[in-house]
């Protein structure tokens, strides 16, 4: 059975959700989604620390979207906008919950598998070497990317990053990424 | 001098005084575009630098594509302080923010010039 954008969107909208989003990923969406969440964190009054750390991983994880979605892709959906991912933020045991999602080419998924879980079984020291390593000696892509973006979402957060890849059609996976803060 | 906005720092530079000053947050898509001026302005300043160079830092959040440029800002100023015209940093950081901390000293240890670290409080 094929991956569908609709229910895995409708399922993960669910429950107490901040933000659910699906549709072009751009400078102005990032934008309005960090002044939406911003507002909504002073009325719940929520803890200076939840705040930072859940700005962080929004920034770090709509940037990642931003850089790496390409614009079109081939064989999906035309009603799907250009640069498509989606975004939902919710809140789950007192915990709130970043998810993102987004195509990946299949070519990639091998590179991007290897780097979570190399990320996810490094500790805290670890994980700051790995970043002061990578900023460093990794040259910034044209478009702004430096490779930091999960390491640093997991060295801020402490937490493992939770992923799927879910297999849409021969060239494209939808990769879900969840993140906990 | 450059204006902050909801996306990015200002930044202040007096050559004749050598002061540097970039404040407020910087979270640009695209980072390099925002910090190249600076890095050019160092490169022209470090033919000639002061004596002394003083570089006041004080970022409310800065995302990964930005640390990577004030890397780049920061290896100019190492080079000027290498050649023997003396450089600091202070690096400010708001009381309680243990991500600031840490980050300046990354910095710290990768760079070759004296950093002081500030906490402002709240």
């Amino acid at each position: 059975m094929s991956f569908n954008i609709r229910n895995y969107f409708d399922d993960l909208s669910k429950g107490d959700v901040v933000i659910a989003y699906k549709g072009s990923i751009t400078s102005d969406l990032i934008n309005d989604v960090l002044e939406a969440v911003e507002k909504k964190l002073d009325e719940v009054n929520a803890e200076g620390k939840t705040r930072k750390k859940l700005y962080n991983v929004l920034v770090e994880s709509l940037q990642n979207l931003y850089h790496h979605i390409e614009e079109t892709h081939e064989g999906i959906e035309e009603e799907l906008d250009p640069k498509f991912g989606v975004l939902v933020i919710a809140r789950e045991d007192g915990e709130y919950k970043v998810i993102t999602g987004n195509f990946v080419n299949s070519s990639k998924i091998k590179y991007l598998k290897e780097k979570i879980d190399k990320i996810n079984s490094l500790n805290k020291d670890e994980l700051k070497d790995m970043y002061k390593f990578i900023l460093n000696h990794q040259k910034l892509s044209a478009k702004g990317g430096g490779g930091l973006g999960l390491v640093d979402i997991a060295r801020k957060t402490g937490s493992k990053l939770v992923y799927s890849f879910y297999n849409y059609n021969d060239n494209y996976y939808f990769f879900n990424l969840e993140i906990k803060i | 001098m450059i204006e902050g906005t909801p996306k990015t720092p200002s930044v202040k530079f007096d050559p004749e005084k050598g002061v540097i000053e970039i404040k407020g947050r910087s979270i640009p898509e695209n980072s390099i575009e925002f910090y190249k001026p600076l890095v050019d302005w160092l490169e022209h300043y470090g033919k000639s630098p002061l004596n002394k160079t003083l570089v006041n830092v004080q970022l409310e959040y800065f995302n990964t594509s930005s640390s990577k440029c004030i890397l780049d800002v920061f290896k100019k100023l190492e080079a000027i302080h290498k050649a023997n015209h003396d450089v600091v940093i202070n690096w400010f950081y708001e009381e309680d923010d243990e991500d600031m901390l840490e980050a300046g000293e990354d910095y710290e240890s990768i760079i070759r010039v004296p950093f002081k670290m500030i906490e402002i409080d709240d």
